[in-house]
């Protein structure tokens, strides 16, 4: 193996989330048009869930009201404390736990859910404060949560789930659809 | 003259009767004199039947069992040779070559110049270089039942006496074994540690204990193959009753039929402990073997292209390797490079003087394009740990190429050389999160410069805190990282290329070329 080092002085070098991690997606989450949801996996088997680009509160210039990650009486995601280097008290979430609930200005609702299965590492407090980090960058800074699947799951998560190319064909046929009349 | 007083008589007697052997009965009357133990172990026996026939007290004969013959021994001490001292010697060798139902033949045959020298051949044939010599014996379990059960013999005798022994006042197998073995290896030898196993001979004292109920002290563990360990024997007997004991062990214990068989001999070496400091050249090199899910990754580490020639110079076996931080597998180390120590395990050759090491590293040197070294050297286990006092102090040094996603002119990002000990707070890098607990920590830029390249790249230079994770200053890790270089510049960036240009720990101490 040699080593000769290649400068790439080009600005087509790929961002940090295609360097780093595979994108997965779940698609009209819940039976609900749209509202699709992006898992980025890292190479290390942690994964943060992002609102995909074609969801319902990224379109027509939507602004958001409020996010509140308390999903229940008694559950707020914003009380989960994970300690040690096994993650501890982390709480345990199955392919379809709200994460979130996001109010739009139109007084429209959207439930954002974990996707997979894996204990919660942390969600995205600075969204709170800035919601419009969600807006500008639905994939980095306006992740939602941090999840990271049972070390025996890392694989099989993702057969549920819907690789890059079967989203965009989803979406691409989406688009045929609508355009034709009904 | 045996260090025995009057009051030793009965439980000599005993013990004997018993089939004892002589090192034993030592043992048992708490003989701490080493030179008793390391004579001939018939001239030892000759002289305790002689102690126990000589007494005034005849009443002693009485209880003597049919292997002890009290009148024929004093004949033939006292008379020259005859046909009933012939047969007396007859007798003795029998009794000689009884194995011993306490030690198992361990203190006779296993234990004596034989044994020694095939030891130390042993030794020998792995060719050492050491100056001192340690010797240690590994036991078989069983061998805490039979002491326990002899012991229980005794203690009844003593009890009848009104004698108060404290039983750790005896001598213990181990250590009179040490006593008598370690002068005769290191006669033949000089210095290195010698491990003497002696291994399992039958399973009757494990049936004593399935018969009890201290199951409770035999947990399978993981690891260990069986669960009759010697820890957990030891700690049943102490829990045992005395009379639950004697329900299902015969005290004295059983004649053996045969002796423990040695197992192996084992060398060890003390490690050795070697530093110095690294360059790595290289963007497609981890530090050390990169394995997922079992699988390698890239072909070579930094550790084994240094480890190779260091082990075949010391002839050891194994290493272990640190060093004052690491680099990810794509990041390079320049300049003085980066301090690293190695633990040699079980090295053969420990001695190697200034020009050798200077050949050594030139060995490292030459093997490979990819890495260096330098200030190779011999340190002690103790000056390692210098190493890493106080490493979250230290500051390291580096050089990233910065790509911009807007374009970007050379005035836009001078005024990054201005800032001074920047506080960031950086939650665990998502990339090191899965072995790393969350938390946030804080991490100190003290100065940056900046070189200008084009509209869209720049070099940046950065004087950091000891752990502060750069990559992700630069890119900023979904905002994980606060303040960082896409909120200074206003612009997505990332980091292309990362060079670590010093790691400032004045350890080792440098040598010059
Ligand atoms: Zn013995």
């Amino acid at each position: 193996m040699d080593c000769v080092e290649q400068k790439d002085t080009e600005a087509n070098a790929p961002s940090v989330v295609d360097r780093y991690y595979t994108r997965w997606y779940r698609a009209d989450l819940k039976g609900k048009t749209c509202e699709d949801h992006c898992i980025l996996q890292h190479s290390n088997r942690i994964c943060v869930i992002t609102l995909a680009h074609t969801h319902p509160i990224l379109q027509d210039g939507r602004i958001i009201k409020s996010i509140n990650y308390q999903i229940s009486n008694g559950c707020s995601r914003l009380n989960n404390k994970v300690s040690g280097k096994s993650k501890r008290g982390g709480q345990f979430l199955t392919d379809f736990a709200p994460l979130c609930r996001i109010t739009c200005t139109d007084e429209t609702e959207y439930t954002i859910y974990s996707c997979i299965r894996g204990r919660l590492l942390e969600v995205n407090e600075n969204i709170l404060e800035t919601p419009n980090l969600l807006l500008e960058k639905p994939s980095t800074e306006g992740y939602i949560a941090v999840i990271l699947p049972k070390f025996e799951e890392s694989k099989s998560i993702t057969e549920n789930l819907l690789s890059r190319e079967e989203f965009e064909s989803i979406v691409a046929k989406r688009t045929v659809d609508q355009s034709q009349p009904t | 003259m045996l260090p025995l007083k009057e009051k030793d008589k009965p439980i000599v007697q005993k013990l004997l009767s018993a089939g004892c052997c002589a090192r034993c009965v030592l043992r048992f009357c708490c003989v701490s004199v080493q030179a008793a133990y390391r004579k001939p172990p018939q001239d030892t026996l000759n002289e305790l039947q002689a102690f126990i026939s000589s007494t005034e007290n005849p009443k002693t004969q009485d209880s003597a069992s049919p292997p002890e013959d009290p009148p024929s021994k004093r004949a033939k001490l006292e008379a020259g040779p005859s046909e009933e001292d012939a047969a007396a010697a007859v007798k003795l060798k029998d009794e000689e070559s009884r194995v011993c139902v306490v030690c198992l033949g361990i203190l006779q045959d296993l234990c004596g110049p034989a044994q020694a020298l095939k030891v130390s051949e042993t030794v020998k044939a792995e060719k050492y270089e050491f100056d001192t010599l340690v010797l240690s014996v590994s036991l078989p379990a069983q061998l805490c039942v039979r002491e326990h059960s002899c012991w229980l013999h005794v203690k009844k005798e003593l009890r009848e006496k009104s004698i108060a022994v404290d039983r750790d006042d005896l001598i213990q197998v181990k250590e009179a074994f040490k006593w008598i073995m370690q002068g005769l290896v290191a006669k033949e030898l000089g210095g290195v540690a010698v491990v003497t196993r002696v291994g399992d001979r039958n399973e009757e004292e494990k049936e004593l204990f399935n018969a009890t109920t201290c199951s409770d002290c035999f947990k399978p563990t993981k690891n260990k193959q069986s669960v009759f360990t010697r820890m957990a024997v030891v700690k049943a007997l102490e829990k045992i009753a005395d009379a639950k004991f004697l329900k299902h062990y015969p005290s004295p214990p059983a004649q053996p039929t045969s002796s423990c068989i040695p197992q192996d001999v084992q060398c060890l070496h003390m490690s050795v402990f070697v530093a110095g400091r690294y360059n790595k050249f290289c963007r497609s090199l981890p530090q050390t073997p990169w394995v997922i899910d079992g699988e390698r990754r890239m072909e070579s580490s930094v550790e084994e292209l240094i480890a190779a020639p260091v082990l075949s110079s010391f002839r050891s076996d194994g290493f272990n390797f640190s060093s004052s931080g690491r680099e990810d597998v794509d990041v390079r180390t320049l300049g003085n490079g980066r301090p690293f120590a190695m633990e040699l395990l079980n090295p053969h050759r420990s001695r190697l003087s200034r020009a050798e090491m200077k050949q050594l590293q030139e060995t490292i040197n030459k093997s490979s394009d990819k890495i260096r070294v330098r200030d190779l050297q011999i340190v002690t286990r103790e000056a390692m740990s210098r190493m890493k006092e106080g490493e979250e102090e230290k500051t390291k040094s580096y050089t990233a190429l910065i790509w911009t996603l807007k374009p970007i002119q050379r005035e836009d990002i001078t005024f990054i050389d201005d800032i001074k000990d920047l506080t960031l707070d950086q939650k665990t890098p998502l990339r090191v999160l899965h072995r790393r607990a969350l938390a946030v920590r804080q991490r100190v830029i003290h100065s940056m410069n900046t070189r200008f390249l084009d509209s869209h790249h720049f070099y940046l230079g950065l004087k950091t805190q000891a752990g502060t994770y750069i990559k992700e200053f630069v890119h900023g890790d979904f905002g994980r990282t606060k303040p960082n270089l896409c909120e200074l510049l206003r612009t997505d960036t990332d980091i292309l290329e990362l060079d670590v240009e010093s790691v400032d720990v004045d350890w080792p101490p440098s040598i010059p070329e």
